[in-house]
């Protein structure tokens, strides 16, 4: 183990393991959970960050306030439905909505490679500003940083944001109960296949568009139509079944989902198929799962499915006290099978 | 998604599992020979629908699960080369080495690929010709016509910085080892259906003649594979020995010929070595040598190691239904998918890492109901 | 090993038979499919693809046996059930 002589922090982590970071190390799944409960948290340990959920929610002053940070390295930079830009905006204009506060600025660091075409970076920027408006939040500071030519592989965004808690509910893992169902807002997989047809070696024709897009509007219906909501959660990458596992571990609840009811267009499962992909792995960009009471269940649905981004939203499952920490799926067949984060990221596979 | 979904119909499964209920008196043991197959038992929770006493044991159809360790080095020789692009399938990203991975490879800047066709690494390397590429040719049967194309069509067009590592395997050869073995338990096979749709079925006779066991070629949807496990049972409690085929929209008896005779012109059969079942002579293919010059182990002269296994890996008993995972002490402990000590654990199809994921849960009754019925 | 996936063929390009191609579409998505292996496969046909080839024509005849199969054995269940004293 290794110590830093300044503080006497011993890195937990056995080096030896890993001396290298991996490519899975920012896969959403086991690795980078290991070094999130191995490294960080060890490392700046308190209450807020335990919580574990994709927001801190804080107490400033008398404000209730969510503040969360998020970056963004996807190749390509411009894929369909959407870029680096979008993703930058949404993804840290969700994770403020996961903790149901209303988001309201954001900051964007830049970090550019040396003879990065400005036409690319002024799209990007493009990309933000449209987002940021449709997301109704403003851009009030940033930062830009550029590295030598070869280091970069383009362009990296980091964002983070704050958001006003305006109401008095503990939207967190912590509130989930055994009995409360499973919703997610719409179907799965489009983001992660979106990306996959446009990358080098693996292209396919398709009409995917990444489904990148802002989530306040459905949380904030569901808030306003009274939903006592106990968790929300968006998904990204590690895609429907990180979320569901992450959350069933932090409660310490049994998660129970239906294969048959988990929505997912045709040619996101065609795509699926021939790369060997499981859809409930695949990155998403404009989706959530909420985790209401049963009482509250069918009128939740029925608020989501009234706003456009989540008129697909189906339920998909339920919660229950044992096996605590895991979650199961009943197959198409009726079986069941463990849903477990993957070790890594899924790779297209010929076996 | 036509020709899929028909076979994940519940209706349809719940009726085979029916119906294998009524047949079965006896316990049986039967093993499914292809990765793929197991992928779906896993994915699917087939087996949860047999009857107690059929067992199914996972065979060494996993190519990735059996490519020798000093291929792998050799593969990871060929990937920190400078000059070398590297291509390779998915699968075999995360096998370990003695120390290594591709994957890892990639990590320290290695220009290590995947591609989903060994024609898109010759796509590669025809746009870069200042760069070697080299494909790593893994497979069954199944991939050999595919791979066998790349390189005639690499030789039709004189591309010269194209190469291939050849880790072909055969099917029926191991079949055979297993069947031969004195610990042998395996009663009946669920054959490959995908190999089979390139070979055909005839290499299976003498096999289920000579050791009188029933060989039913098998799909890879879960009604294919409760199907073929139900021709199976049947064959067993009747007494046969018969080579079935359950899975003839697809497979025909002569296999596909095209497909022979390329794989005939640009391979030949050689001895291979399995890794943790040690060499079974002529179980692999070999580049013929009118195309030696597509052959990357000659091309680089990548020297043979001796490498060691770690000593408390015993995937090799595992693939030939000797053992099962849990009987391993390092299972789950030591070994685990994030840190895997032999290819069964690594690849989703080898028979450690279903057994990992899929371990027993007990679901109580209430917690178990459908949400949405 | 050998995942291999059905699709339908779209279109087909290339005379010469190493490079017989097409397209050939999975429930929406399409790729780019090497035909050399499928010399008797038609445009509408359905063809099963491993990396990119295609290794069999799909016998739609054949594929329905999987069900009926099952109705036999349902057929079958039901004699002996009758005839069970």
């Amino acid at each position: 183990m290794a110590t830093d002589i300044l503080t006497g922090f011993t890195c937990p982590l056995p080096l030896s393991q890993y001396p290298h970071v991996l490519l899975a190390h920012g896969g959403g799944g086991q690795l980078t959970n290991q070094l999130i409960e191995q490294l960080f948290v060890p490392a700046f340990g308190n209450p807020m960050l335990e919580q574990r959920h994709d927001g801190a929610r804080l107490s400033l002053g008398g404000a209730r306030l969510a503040f969360t940070t998020d970056s963004y390295v996807v190749r390509p930079l411009f894929f369909p439905g959407g870029d680096i830009g979008t993703l930058a905006v949404n993804g840290t204009v969700n994770d403020l909505a996961m903790c149901g506060a209303r988001p309201a600025f954001l900051s964007a660091g830049f970090i550019l490679e040396e003879g990065l075409e400005m036409a690319t970076l002024w799209r990007v920027v493009a990309s933000m500003r449209a987002a940021a408006q449709a997301a109704g939040v403003q851009l009030v500071t940033g930062d830009t940083k550029v590295v030598d030519r070869g280091r970069g592989d383009g362009l990296y965004v980091n964002t983070a944001g704050v958001g006003l808690v305006e109401h008095e509910r503990v939207i967190a893992p912590a509130s989930v109960r055994p009995g409360d169902v499973v919703l997610v807002s719409g179907d799965i997989g489009r983001h992660g296949m979106a990306v996959m047809a446009v990358r080098e070696g693996l292209t396919f024709e398709s009409d995917i568009d990444s489904d990148c897009a802002p989530l306040v509007e459905p949380v904030f219906a569901l808030l306003d139509a009274g939903i006592d909501v106990h968790c929300l959660r968006d998904l990204t990458r590690g895609g429907l079944a990180s979320a569901l596992v992450e959350i069933a571990r932090a409660a310490a609840v049994h998660v129970r989902v239906d294969e048959a009811a988990i929505p997912v267009r045709e040619d996101v499962r065609g795509a699926c198929e021939i790369l060997g992909f499981d859809p409930l792995y695949v990155a998403n960009e404009g989706r959530f799962i909420a985790i209401v009471p049963a009482a509250d269940a069918a009128q939740a649905l029925d608020v989501l499915q009234a706003v456009p981004v989540s008129a697909g939203a189906r339920v998909i499952g339920t919660v229950s006290d044992q096996p605590a920490g895991c979650v199961t799926e009943r197959s198409v067949i009726g079986a069941t099978r463990v849903v477990d984060l993957l070790s890594g990221e899924q790779l297209p596979r010929i076996c | 998604m036509r020709f899929v979904d028909e076979y994940r119909d519940p209706a349809a499964a719940a009726a085979y599992a029916d119906a294998l209920r009524r047949i079965t008196t006896r316990p049986w043991t039967i093993m499914e020979v292809c990765g793929g197959q197991t992928h779906a038992i896993v994915k699917f929770g087939v087996d949860e629908l047999l009857p107690p006493g059929v067992t199914l044991v996972h065979g060494p159809g996993c190519p990735v699960c059996v490519t020798p360790l000093e291929l792998i080095e050799k593969a990871i020789d060929l990937a920190s080369r400078p000059n070398v692009t590297f291509c390779s399938f998915g699968d075999m990203l995360r096998v370990p080495g003695q120390s290594r991975d591709l994957l890892s490879v990639k990590a320290a800047g290695g220009d290590v690929r995947i591609v989903y066709s060994p024609l898109d690494a010759l796509a590669i390397a025809r746009r870069a010709p200042d760069r070697e590429v080299v494909f790593f040719a893994v497979g069954f049967e199944t991939t050999a016509p595919a791979n066998a194309m790349a390189v005639a069509q690499a030789a039709e067009a004189g591309v010269s910085n194209f190469s291939i590592l050849v880790s072909h395997v055969l099917v029926p050869p191991a079949m055979t080892a297993i069947l031969s073995s004195p610990a042998a338990r395996v009663q009946g096979f669920l054959a490959a259906g995908h190999v089979c749709t390139i070979m055909g079925v005839k290499e299976y006779e003498p096999l289920a003649a000579t050791h009188h066991v029933p060989i039913v070629v098998t799909g890879f949807e879960p009604i294919d594979i409760l199907q073929g496990v139900y021709m199976c049972v049947k064959q067993l409690e009747e007494g046969r020995a018969e080579v079935e085929n359950q899975y003839a929209r697809v497979v025909r008896r002569a296999g596909n010929r095209s497909a022979q005779q390329l794989i005939r012109e640009v391979f030949r059969i050689v001895p291979r070595k399995w890794r943790g079942v040690g060499e079974i002579p002529a179980s692999g293919l070999g580049l013929q040598p009118r195309y030696a010059a597509f052959d990357a182990e000659q091309r680089f002269g990548v020297a043979d190691r001796v490498v060691d296994e770690p000593g408390e890996c015993i995937s090799g008993r595992i693939m030939q239904g000797l053992a099962k995972p849990p009987d391993c002490p390092a299972f789950g402990t030591v070994c685990t998918p994030e840190h895997p000590l032999g290819a069964t654990m690594v690849s989703t199809e080898g028979a450690c890492a279903a057994y990992y994921r899929y371990r027993r849960v007990r679901v109580p009754a209430g917690n178990a109901a459908s949400p949405t019925r | 090993m050998c995942l291999a996936v059905p699709g339908r063929l779209l279109d087909i390009d290339g005379a010469d038979p190493l490079l017989r191609a097409g397209r050939v579409d999975f429930a929406g998505i399409v790729k780019h499919v090497n035909l050399s292996y499928v010399p008797e496969a038609k445009v509408g046909d359905f063809v099963l693809v491993h990396v990119g080839f295609a290794i069999s024509t799909v016998d739609e005849a054949e594929a329905g046996k999987v069900f009926s199969y099952l109705r036999e054995m349902g057929d079958l269940a039901e004699l002996s059930t009758d005839d069970s004293p």
